[in-house]
């Protein structure tokens, strides 16, 4: 029998069904996640459906508000009590405003584990590949099908396999290795395949790196980032729960077939900075130098973990950001933020004279607050640079990890910050 | 819906889904987010196009986030179907879930421009571009998407108890 990779195992496991690549299947789909933004047209879909009956099962449905939080205007508002009042009367755990980015609750909070279907409202739903599920972003109506009945139609995907090698510089992080990956294979380089992320450097990254590389799987068009669960997964999942034990055989077969694979050495990476308006078009950070910041933007289901605000306070510990670039920092959850509070670096940033707000997604999706005007240029270390993600369609976003950012904001211009 | 006539709307590559449906505009009424839809990359888009116009798009068209919004958007301004060189996943899946035709032919920005009239024949996967003759074929969808088409979207599929 022929080898499978971890994507088709889990469709096959989910389908009960013997799937490979570009098969399709019905599948059962572990976890829903619904949000704000896209939750409001799902469920006005899943009552078109069952004409207000239930949700297939109201414990797998997670429900949360980040886009625009707390509400920023009276149509927001209008949609979370909609969204709070289905939740109530569908018995869906519900976070509401109080806990932070979608991706990063899902996580945090235990609702993904190796082996399981999960879908989003959101496209960075890839995001929990990291602890080797198979996480997909969908449309409300396909929401809507999933709300209603618990099983969507999936095309199972071919897979590219990344496999990276090397010690990474110090201050050379995943967000850079990944920018520089999807410079290589381009914006849809991986349309409709699963990016498996593997090697000895991925191996040795903790679940905030991994989480940043397989949020950005959907920047070259990927079905889902995934990487093969191993211990650093059952170390965090004990945390949540102290029982927890990985299964064994949770990964690709030695005879699996892959679409492509892709090898890189990490070792003499430089950061990485994606230039507007193009996730792909990368350019190692010699090459943008001296390119003037007027905001820096360090959060995102990206990079806004404890992790990512480490790195960036390292660089900023003591000094003061330039004088004519606002610095925004937004950790990605209450729980991200409390322990960067514990570690002194919410102080840090404050006393840099940055703003630091509650978690959300923040400026990312260029319509709740943070927005740049005509002419301005963010330095950010979130997933998207296109026309208008931060703002108006005039200004510039540069892609950057949370160091870079750190030593733009320091500078007032990108800066290397291996050189900081 | 088989047989698709309207003025042609080019766009490039990577047409992503906050040039369809700016993130500023998510959060006014729906209504509104209407009056700009495809707006920063063409502003006279959202106020000059009419039932049946076809939008022709590059490489990647749809790639970003999965909001439903930028598929519907263009839906309900009256664009009968989208032509591309190739489409970004999710927006290709809600394409077909709201029932907005969704096609791909390799060569087509180079044979329509802006202002062309063009016919799509959805079951033989053909393109005319009624301006110069030229005949395209484009891809030619399953029998069960097309099903879900001419009914209307998957959720009226689930409804009539098609799914």
């Amino acid at each position: 029998m022929m080898g499978k990779t971890i994507s088709e195992k889990i469709l096959s496991e989910k389908t009960g069904k013997d799937l490979y690549a570009r098969d399709f299947g019905f599948a059962r789909v572990d976890k829903a996640m619904v949000h704000d933004i896209t939750g409001p047209l799902a469920i006005q879909g899943m009552r078109e459906i069952t004409g207000n009956g239930k949700v297939w099962d109201s414990s797998r449905v997670i429900m949360l508000f980040d886009h625009q939080v707390p509400a920023d205007s009276i149509i927001a508002a209008e949609n979370q009590k909609m969204l709070r009042e289905f939740a109530k009367e569908q018995g869906i755990l519900n976070y509401d405003v109080y806990e932070g980015i979608c991706h990063q609750i899902m996580v945090e909070k235990g609702h993904v584990l190796p082996g399981e279907l999960v879908v989003g409202g959101d496209s960075h739903t890839c995001t929990y590949g990291a602890l080797g599920a198979f996480a997909t972003g969908i449309g409300s109506t396909d929401m809507a099908a999933v709300l209603a009945l618990g099983r969507l139609w999936f095309k199972v995907p071919e897979t590219i396999r990344f496999e990276i090698y090397g010690k990474l510089q110090k201050r050379v992080v995943s967000k850079d290795v990944v920018l520089k990956l999807i410079g290589i294979v381009g914006a849809d380089g991986a349309t409709y395949c699963a990016c498996e992320f593997a090697g000895e450097t991925i191996e040795k990254m903790d679940m905030a790196q991994r989480l940043t590389m397989c949020n950005m799987a959907i920047e070259m068009g990927g079905k889902t980032g995934i990487i093969e669960p191993d211990r650093v997964v059952e170390e965090y999942l004990k945390e949540i729960y102290p029982e927890y034990r990985l299964e064994d055989g949770l990964k690709s077969d030695e005879d699996a077939v892959y679409k492509q694979k892709i090898t890189l050495d990490v070792a003499d990476l430089e950061p990485q900075v994606a230039v507007p308006h193009r996730v792909d078009n990368v350019k190692p950070v010699s090459e943008v130098t001296g390119i003037k910041a007027d905001q820096v933007f360090i959060g995102s289901c990206t990079n806004g973990r404890y992790e990512d605000l480490k790195i960036a306070a390292e660089i900023l510990k003591g000094e003061t950001v330039a004088k004519d670039t606002r610095v925004i920092v937004i950790p990605a959850s209450r729980g991200e933020y409390v322990k960067a509070l514990k570690e002194g670096l919410i102080e840090i940033f404050i006393e840099a004279g940055a703003l630091v707000e509650f978690p959300c997604c923040g400026p990312c999706m260029g319509g709740a607050f943070g927005l740049i005007a005509g002419g301005e240029v963010s330095v950010s270390t979130s997933n998207r640079n296109f026309i208008g993600r931060q703002g108006s369609p005039e200004g510039k976003i540069y892609l950057v990890s949370p160091a870079t950012a750190a030593a733009t904001a320091l500078y007032g211009e990108i800066v290397d910050p291996r050189a900081v | 819906m088989e047989v698709i006539k309207g003025r042609i709307w080019k766009f490039g590559d990577n047409i992503d889904t906050d040039l369809i449906a700016p993130g500023k505009y998510l959060g006014l009424p729906y209504e509104q987010l209407l009056e700009h839809i495809l707006e920063p990359a063409n502003p006279d888009f959202p106020k000059k196009v009419q039932k049946g116009d076809i939008v022709i798009g590059g490489k990647n068209f749809g790639c970003g986030s999965s909001r439903e919004q930028a598929p519907r958007g263009l839906k309900d301004l009256g664009v009968g179907a989208i032509i591309a060189e190739s489409f970004a996943r999710i927006f290709f899946r809600n394409c077909i879930g709201i029932g907005l035709p969704a096609l791909t032919s390799s060569d087509i920005s180079k044979h329509f421009e802006t202002g062309h009239e063009a016919e799509v024949d959805l079951r033989n996967g053909t393109i005319t571009n009624l301006t110069t003759g030229k005949t395209l074929e484009t891809s030619k969808l399953p029998d069960m998407m097309l099903e879900i088409l001419e009914t209307g979207g998957v959720l009226e599929m689930l409804k009539q108890g098609k799914l």
